[in-house]
């Protein structure tokens, strides 16, 4: 076992180990570890093109590794015998870009993967699916198309659709980072409550706000590696790293 | 000009013997319709098919698709026509060969599988293109919630893809509808054909031509039609 | 199967089959391509000019050809010629004007229908500020499109008219409907007279192939030219 924090001597909900990964001769990732714990929130940051956001796609296999190993819930990602589809309805993922389903109403979108992969009934589907929508706050639209409701709604629908899979873990790809500011609280608010319900989270975000008020710990990268892993207080009073100094005095000074 | 004009040869007996000029051109067009949608039942599926090969991840699949578009799309119609009519049947196992020559209306069959496998690879063009339109997300979205490829392709990909490609597709289908007129060379008797014996037989050229000219507009006519209408029936609410 | 292949006629015939029926292909291909591309750029202007007595003929031009099988057409045209060439000369009796003529005039026709919808995008995606800025020196408008937009339009839709110059070399294998010996032609006639439709065809087929993957191969590489420089 490489670099496994001491502290952490709860069971990894997803640990990630030594991975890197390349596009061609590009190195997107070098030698990345850490983990999230159960019940933990990690929020990974970093200047764009830090190789967060291809980090977390590794984590439900989006993205192949060519290095390395991650295991989600004790099952190997890349082990031969893995079944993904099963694994990945496992992991919620809500994307930068909300993804929702363009051609499919509200509902059957958060219905889609009830039906065709966990073979629930469609009514039990229906059911769950309108609780969810109720969640957040969004009952009276359940009938709409994706593309009649604002990005901040959107975004919130796809929250729903990733919790109707019943996850384990959630994984948040810059949710926010595509939104009118003005809708940026709402989503957040979601995501907030669903932390302090004790869902296991790794959000990559550039919202320290939401950092501060429910992360565990903070996860800097730079240029694909992994400069910071520290819990949230330790990261934001006293940073270690330079780059990770100069990061915040840039998103912190607006 | 000296040409006699009669437009009521349409309603003259035609030499067969079975009916008037004007029935002629009727069952030619029957026979084009027929040719026309069930090639385009070939095309569209194997096309479909073939359009998804190119989108995989996988660069064997990607061949695949590759090749059969090049190979289908740099033959002319007609070459692949008397490949399928005259060729065919010689290369297959003897008694395949016989059965297929004495099928009633080989030319037929011969025509719809041509066309088919022909438009295929002009409607895998289609697909591709329209799924590769698609946000690269909406595949990460399926592949995230657990769907597989298959069903990532069947739920999202395709029902979209198909929107998209709507107008250019309508082009395929009346390209399609069109080539069956290159039947005529193995002896489908279908419109341009009928249209060009009713002119052998009463010398009315132009009558003639005319006819099938006017008949072959207001096919395209109703299609575009009816394929606006349905472009308005299954977009998606809210989308641009 | 394969064992009763006989290609020495295939060899045999090589120099019917191009020098009599490539050279057909090839020069109908040629004059058609040049022919349709400039009647189809007329075209183009007609429909963009913004005068109605102009882009309405264009538009119903267009369309109605679009909307016709090639066949048809070369039919048409087989029987229409003689009679346009007599009214054109005023002669007392349709003149005769040859199957080469005939098959011509028709697949200029035929393909400036669609030679002028790649003009007509060509010559729409130059921006507006282009015309304007040459107005602004003091160009006319026949001067403005002769020595800035069509140059343009062309260079940068040069890779569609020569894609679509490769489906009309395709096309032009249905002459076969007027009995013209072009290189489908050619290889037909072999095959009939000797009996031998599988390696004739098989033949012809392998050419087309070649000939096809190889331009448009080149086509290919001359897009990506074009869309460094631009």
């Amino acid at each position: 076992m490489s670099a496994i924090d001491p502290q952490a001597s709860a069971k990894p909900m997803i640990a990630i180990d030594n991975i890197s990964k390349w596009y061609g001769p590009v190195q997107v990732l070098n030698g990345c570890t850490t983990q999230v714990t159960k019940g933990e929130v990690v929020v990974v940051c970093g200047p764009s093109g830090s190789g967060k956001s291809t980090l977390i796609k590794t984590v439900n296999a989006l993205e192949p590794i060519q290095k390395g190993a991650i295991t989600v819930d004790g099952i190997g990602v890349q082990a031969k015998g893995t079944n993904l589809p099963k694994l990945r309805a496992r992991v919620g993922m809500v994307f930068q870009h909300f993804e929702l389903f363009p051609h499919l109403s509200i509902i059957d979108n958060l219905m889609l993967g009830q039906c065709k992969v966990l073979g629930r009934a469609k009514d039990d589907a229906h059911d769950r699916g309108l609780k969810l929508l109720g969640r957040v706050g969004l009952s009276a639209h359940s009938h709409k198309y994706p593309g009649q409701l604002s990005g901040g709604q959107q975004q919130r629908v796809a929250i729903a659709r990733a919790l109707s899979m019943n996850p384990i873990v959630m994984l948040f790809d810059e949710p926010t980072s595509a939104l009118d500011p003005e809708m940026v609280g709402e989503v957040l608010d979601v995501m907030i409550e669903l932390a302090r319900e004790g869902m296991t989270m790794m959000v990559v975000t550039h919202e320290m706000g939401f950092a501060r008020k429910v992360a565990n710990r903070v996860v800097f990268m730079d240029r694909g590696e992994i400069v910071e892993d520290a819990t949230k207080d330790d990261f934001f009073d006293k940073p270690r790293s330079e780059r990770a100094q100069t990061f915040l005095s840039k998103i912190l000074a607006h | 000009m000296n040409y006699n004009w009669n437009w009521r040869i349409f309603f003259e007996p035609s030499p067969e013997g079975t009916g008037t000029y004007a029935d002629m051109l009727l069952s030619g067009l029957s026979w084009t319709i027929a040719t026309a949608l069930c090639s385009w039942i070939i095309a569209f599926s194997l096309g479909s098919l073939i359009g998804v090969l190119r989108t995989l991840p996988s660069r064997g699949a990607q061949r695949v698709g590759t090749t059969y578009v090049e190979l289908f799309r740099n033959i002319p119609l007609l070459v692949q026509m008397f490949l399928w009519f005259y060729v065919v049947p010689e290369i297959l196992p003897g008694s395949w060969g016989t059965w297929l020559k004495q099928l009633p209306n080989s030319s037929f069959y011969t025509a719809v599988i041509c066309l088919g496998f022909f438009t295929a690879s002009r409607v895998a063009e289609q697909v591709r293109t329209g799924i590769e339109t698609l946000p690269r997300g909406q595949r990460m979205a399926g592949t995230a919630l657990g769907l597989t490829t298959w069903q990532t392709y069947r739920y999202v990909l395709l029902p979209n893809a198909y929107r998209v490609i709507l107008p250019p597709l309508t082009s395929e289908f009346l390209n399609n509808l069109k080539n069956t007129s290159v039947a005529l060379t193995i002896g489908l008797l279908e419109l341009t054909a009928r249209a060009r014996s009713m002119q052998e037989f009463s010398s009315q050229v132009f009558e003639s031509f005319t006819a099938a000219t006017v008949i072959y507009l207001g096919i395209s006519l109703i299609v575009v039609t009816v394929s606006s209408k349905l472009e308005t029936r299954i977009a998606v609410p809210g989308s641009r | 199967m394969f064992t009763d292949f006989d290609f020495g006629v295939v060899l045999s015939s090589l120099p019917y089959l191009f020098g009599t029926g490539m050279v057909f292909t090839l020069t109908l291909t040629a004059l058609a391509a040049s022919g349709g591309i400039i009647l189809g750029t007329i075209i183009a202007m007609m429909r963009l000019s913004g005068i109605t007595a102009l882009a309405l003929p264009a538009k119903i031009y267009v369309n109605f050809m679009r909307s016709l099988p090639l066949v048809l057409v070369i039919f048409w045209f087989y029987f229409l010629v003689p009679y346009i060439g007599q009214w054109m000369t005023g002669a007392s009796r349709p003149i005769s004007v040859g199957a080469f003529t005939s098959a011509l005039v028709t697949f200029t026709l035929f393909e400036a229908a669609f030679f002028s919808e790649i003009m007509r995008a060509g010559i729409q995606a130059i921006p507006k500020g282009q015309t304007a800025a040459a107005q602004a020196i003091g160009l006319t408008y026949g001067q403005t499109m002769r020595t800035v937009i069509l140059p343009q339009a062309f260079r940068n839709m040069l890779p569609l008219l020569l894609t679509q110059t490769i489906v009309l070399f395709q096309d032009t294998s249905l002459v076969y409907v007027i009995s013209l010996t072009d290189f489908l032609g050619a290889a037909s006639k072999v095959a009939q007279r000797d009996g031998r439709l599988v390696e004739m065809y098989l033949f012809a087929a392998a050419v087309y192939l070649v000939i096809c993957i190889t331009a448009s191969t080149l086509v290919r590489r001359l897009q990506r030219r074009v869309a460094i420089i631009r």
